[in-house]
């Protein structure tokens, strides 16, 4: 029941095979048999039972909506009314929030069961779930390894069957690089496409919410129920959002696929490199054809997401204070005091580090050298997607150099962590979507596909994944343990 | 006092915060209503919850663009919000959104009239923000209580050139300014509530010296009494200062109106690095030429224009006209006065400067809320102009009307204070007076012409003021003879 | 670009952050170390090149100025560290 997709769930409520309540009650249940995976920060029983009867009530009197009675996780990132919202801090430790996000909303609304809300890097900062003040999630596959960052709780719990799917957001890679670390699909939708209300801020013009699901099919349903325009984020994009679904039967055939050289050069392990030769390979087979096309700035990516995340954070965690909500130092002796050892005590290192990155990048003196600078290289690494997307429909790569690392492996080592998001920070400050899917195992860790498209090209994105998932079974593999 | 300005001049320039008449917030949907209960109107989005984002409000930028017209100012087709970052218990985000390289509204003026002189007077900027909260000091254990209320209000913030070389210039800009804003309808102009509220820049210089002394900002003043006196009592603070061998410091201070004196506050000078730059979570403003042409369509006459077309249109002296146009209500006042009594233009003016604004005045009340309308007041003029009352007993009408509910004609009719047309009763009482003061007869007509005007009192008194004094000017005269 | 223990606290101060004495030196080496890794973006040439604020090259939306939102302050103020009479309290502020 655990493993079915969600066409095949709603078949089988429709049918009376079994009823949302039982398959929350079985996901519930593998939720407290696997909770040495640590993906889950609350688990939401009650309201998860009640929601699903509700979804029952409503089967029951010919509800359409694909979603109803799917059990179904949130990032914790994402506000849920009247359930803690720590977003992985300490700092929002005693955080009940007094309002939905607009995803929770819209996923309410579809019908979907929350079990609970995932674990994640502190803040969403962090490429490996080790930043979280609820200590780390372990993959699933090999548990010895991060399950990548900072969505690792969503990727850990889908891949491991502990939700049908899960929210993510993406900043930097955060939705594709645990989705490729655990063995899942993962999309990254066009920036706006998805609401941000409700979504705590890490930075506001990289900051993307997106589905993460086993299957493209999977992702395409998630994708349909949180998309859209939404008047309370002013990002938000007003455009009609097409029918993802619709467009995943279609052929391939003539698809242009370009791969960046710089995407393939050094710093990209050979076993990893290998596992996509041969998925592009696949591609050959499906009618697609290749071409070389090159992003002279890619390697400027890192430094130009290193100014302009920190330096958005910076401005965004400035809110929490102590005054209005988190946590807040035990008798202040004046203002100063209560800012400071607040805020020193309910975030940790990682959030600091970029705090104090982006306070310096911003002051006087550094602003035109760092921040104003990176905005102008921001500019150029766009136009290099714009210049080669005018040549090819899409950009394959790898999602990250290498598999899963271990844990604590880098965690001492910050650049060394921050340049592991080489291949898909760069889309982000483009803004683009991308996804990232399983292709295949290198040492028995999954290796991800990353599938770049022009913007609103999600319905594209989607299509091409579902075709290659129709030839190769890589996304059915289960977590030996899970299965 | 002002004998220090021999030497010494001082240069002025005025940040004025306007909280713009909108009904909801800049950024969101709470109200904007004055003296709620605290934190009644802080919303997710005034509160800087986790994850809530700001959506601009179109009637903000309409007012923004309204008063750039109005000041001849150039408005950017595009213009950004940015943060400014500090921390401060009223400012909810740690950061304030404002506008910092790319202000809505740019180089404009306004012209000032003082000592019957008119100034130009630049102005740099105007950009839109969001107001803070309020910190409560009475005590709570020692505590400060945060009242958020206020917070997300629209501000526009008109900063002008430092082009003001006395307090007088600046209470005169200051004046204008919010009369201007009156005008256009885009603020209330409460400065008790904190709707109009400035910061000055003083600084000082040996007069002659082309460049800038160093300058203070003196915070907060709320009243155009305390400008005055804030920016006096700076001038002479650098001035004592200079000369007794020291430097002005580059600094915040705040008047304090109970002790009459500005004073440092190194609280918030600290670490003064505000990192502005663009907000992500809002994107570019562009004012396009078709919604700056709509919001010129709704512009209404501006003062200066007004009290031009007064002088000719009214036949009004400049020094009428400037009353009458100082606000927008006091004019609609007086056109509709003229209108409504068809009476002669100087005639409604004189009783709108004269004893009509001396009523408000003593009790304290604005136009708005004047207990005689234009209509009744129109309906007294009549009667002066009729010739049904004099001048003199249209006054004891008026102090009636104030105190009640009634008309001219009704008041008159019941006081009997109607004016004796009849020729025949005056005749009678003059040939009266004339027989009873034969020793004034004999020393007018000796050519003692003064005398005429006993003559005239005696008449009215016995009349009670009801004879038309024309009138018997004329006869007194011809028996006279 | 070598930051010293001394910029740090001056940073942390700047952003209110309380950060352990023991830790400074290493947010030192690591601030230093992403400065590092910035250099390069000074060797590049922008020269006419607009700075990106967005991804999108979109205009504002402009809300109705309508009032949408009603009081809710118990609800806001349960998740508040300290209030009284409905003010969030703070250490006296000194002005």
């Amino acid at each position: 029941m655990h493993n079915k997709s969600i066409k095949e769930i709603a078949k089988g409520l429709r049918c009376g095979d079994f009823s949302s309540v039982e398959l929350t009650q079985l996901f519930l249940s593998r939720i407290k048999q696997h909770a040495q995976l640590n993906c889950y920060v609350t688990v939401t029983e009650e309201l998860a039972l009640k929601a699903a009867r509700q979804a029952d009530a409503k089967i029951a009197q010919g509800d359409t909506s694909l979603l109803t009675g799917i059990p179904i996780a949130q990032k914790d990132i994402f506000c849920t009314q009247g359930v803690k919202t720590s977003c992985g801090s300490k700092m929002l430790d005693n955080f009940i929030a007094p309002y939905n996000a607009t995803v929770v909303e819209k996923l309410n609304a579809a019908g979907a069961v929350m079990l609970g809300k995932l674990n994640m890097d502190e803040f969403a900062m962090g490429s490996s779930n080790e930043t979280s003040y609820y200590g780390p999630v372990k993959n699933p596959w090999h548990t010895n390894s991060v399950p990548g960052g900072s969505s690792g709780g969503s990727s850990a719990a889908v891949a491991a069957r502990l939700s049908v799917c899960a929210t993510g957001t993406d900043t930097g890679g955060s939705i594709r690089q645990p989705a490729a670390h655990c063995g899942i699909t993962g999309l990254k939708p066009t920036y706006g496409r998805v609401s941000r209300f409700g979504m705590i801020a890490y930075a506001s013009s990289l900051d993307q919410g997106g589905p993460m699901a086993r299957s493209a099919e999977d992702t395409a349903i998630l994708l349909q129920a949180m998309s859209g325009f939404d008047p309370k984020d002013s990002t938000s994009l007003d455009l009609p959002v097409p029918d993802y679904s619709a467009a995943l039967d279609k052929d391939i055939k003539g698809l242009k696929i370009g791969l960046p050289k710089e995407f393939f050069g050094d710093g990209l392990n050979n076993d990893v490199a290998l596992v996509i030769e041969k998925a592009i390979e696949e591609y050959k087979k499906l009618g697609a054809e290749l071409k070389e096309v090159s992003m002279p700035n890619l390697k400027l990516a890192i430094p130009a997401y290193y100014v302009i995340a920190p330096a958005e954070c910076s401005a965004n965690l400035s809110r929490f204070d102590g005054v209005r909500f988190g946590h807040r130092c035990d008798n202040p002796q004046d203002l100063a005091d209560l800012y400071t050892r607040s805020r020193g005590e309910g975030f940790g290192k990682e959030v600091k580090r970029r705090i104090l990155m982006g306070t310096y990048a911003l002051s006087a003196g550094y602003y035109d050298a760092y921040y104003l600078k990176a905005q102008k290289i921001r500019r150029l690494i766009s136009d290099d997607f714009k210049k080669a997307l005018s040549e090819v429909d899409v950009i394959m790569g790898p999602v990250a150099p290498t598999t899963a690392f271990g844990l604590g492996e880098k965690i001492d080592n910050p650049i060394e962590m921050y340049l592991s998001d080489i291949y898909t920070i760069a889309i982000n400050l483009a803004g683009l979507p991308a996804m990232s899917l399983p292709i295949g195992f290198s040492e028995g860790k999954p290796v991800g596909l990353q599938i770049i498209g022009d913007y609103f090209a999600e319905d594209r994105l989607l299509n091409i994944a579902h075709q290659y998932q129709m030839v190769s079974d890589w996304h059915r593999q289960i977590p030996k343990g899970f299965e | 006092m002002e004998n220090y300005q021999e030497n010494w001049e001082s240069v002025i320039g005025l940040e004025i915060h306007a909280q713009l008449a909108t009904q909801s917030k800049i950024f969101s949907g709470a109200s904007t209503a004055y003296g709620a209960e605290p934190n009644t109107q802080a919303c997710a989005v005034d509160l800087g919850l986790p994850g809530v984002l700001p959506v601009l409000n179109e009637q903000a930028v309409s007012f923004a663009v309204k008063f750039g017209l109005a000041i001849d100012a150039e408005i950017a087709p595009y213009s950004v919000f940015a943060r400014k970052n500090y921390f401060y218990p009223d400012l909810p985000k740690g950061y304030q959104i404002s506008q910092f390289e790319l202000p809505i509204v740019g180089n404009g003026h306004l012209d000032i009239d003082v000592d019957g002189e008119t100034k130009r007077i630049g102005i740099t900027r105007a950009h839109l923000e969001e107001d803070a909260g309020k910190s409560l000091h009475e005590s709570f254990h020692g505590m400060s209580g945060i009242d958020l209320n206020r917070a997300g209000t629209p501000l526009l913030e008109i900063v002008s050139e430092p082009e003001l070389r006395s307090a007088k210039e600046a209470v005169a800009y200051m004046r204008k300014m919010h009369e201007l804003v009156r005008y256009l309808g885009i603020c209330d102009g409460n400065m008790q509530e904190g709707s109009f509220r400035c910061d000055a820049n003083v600084s000082v210089r040996p007069k002659g010296q082309q460049e800038f002394g160093t300058r203070a900002e003196i915070k907060n003043i709320n009243s155009f009494k305390f400008v005055e006196k804030a920016i006096n009592h700076e001038i002479e603070r650098q001035i004592e200062l200079i000369e007794s061998g020291g430097k002005v410091v580059q600094e915040t201070r705040l008047y304090d109106a109970n002790k009459d004196e500005t004073r440092s506050m190194r609280s918030k000078e600290e670490a003064n690095d505000y990192r502005y730059f663009p907000d992500p979570d809002l994107l570019p403003v562009e004012i396009t030429e078709i919604f700056k042409a709509q919001i010129k369509a709704q512009l209404p006459e501006l003062p200066a224009a007004k009290k031009q077309r007064f002088t000719e249109q009214y036949g009004l002296d400049c020094e009428s006209a400037g009353i009458l146009t100082s606000s927008r209500q006091l004019s609609d006042y007086f056109e509709s006065l003229v209108k409504e009594s068809l009476c002669e233009a100087k005639l409604c003016a004189n009783w709108i400067t004269g004893d009509l604004l001396a009523s408000l005045n003593k009790t304290d009340l604005d136009i708005a809320d004047s207990p005689v309308s234009y209509q009744r007041l129109a309906g007294l003029l009549i009667r002066i102009n009729d010739q049904t009352i004099s001048g003199k007993i249209a006054k004891q009408v008026f102090e009636l009307m104030w105190q009640s509910n009634s008309t001219a004609d009704e008041i008159i009719d019941e006081k009997g204070l109607k004016q004796i047309t009849d020729t025949g009763a005056i005749e009678a009482i003059i040939d009266r007076i004339i027989a009873e003061n034969p020793g004034q007869v004999e020393q007018y007509l000796s050519g003692k012409d003064k005398v005429f005007g006993f003559f005239v009192g005696q008449v009215m008194k016995e009349m009670q003021g009801k004879a038309n004094p024309a009138e018997v000017n004329k006869m007194l005269k011809a028996k006279l003879k | 670009m070598v930051l010293t223990a001394d910029d740090v606290k001056k940073i942390a101060y700047l952003a209110r952050l309380g950060i352990d004495h023991q830790d400074i030196e290493s947010y030192a080496r690591d601030l230093s170390n992403m400065l590092d890794l910035m250099k390069q973006m000074g060797e590049t040439d922008t020269g006419g090149v607009l700075p990106m604020a967005h991804p999108m090259d979109q205009i504002q939306r402009l809300r109705v100025d309508d009032v949408t939102e009603t009081n809710n302050r118990d609800n806001f103020q349960k998740i508040a560290p300290l209030v009284e009479d409905g003010l969030y309290l703070v250490p006296k502020v000194i002005e």
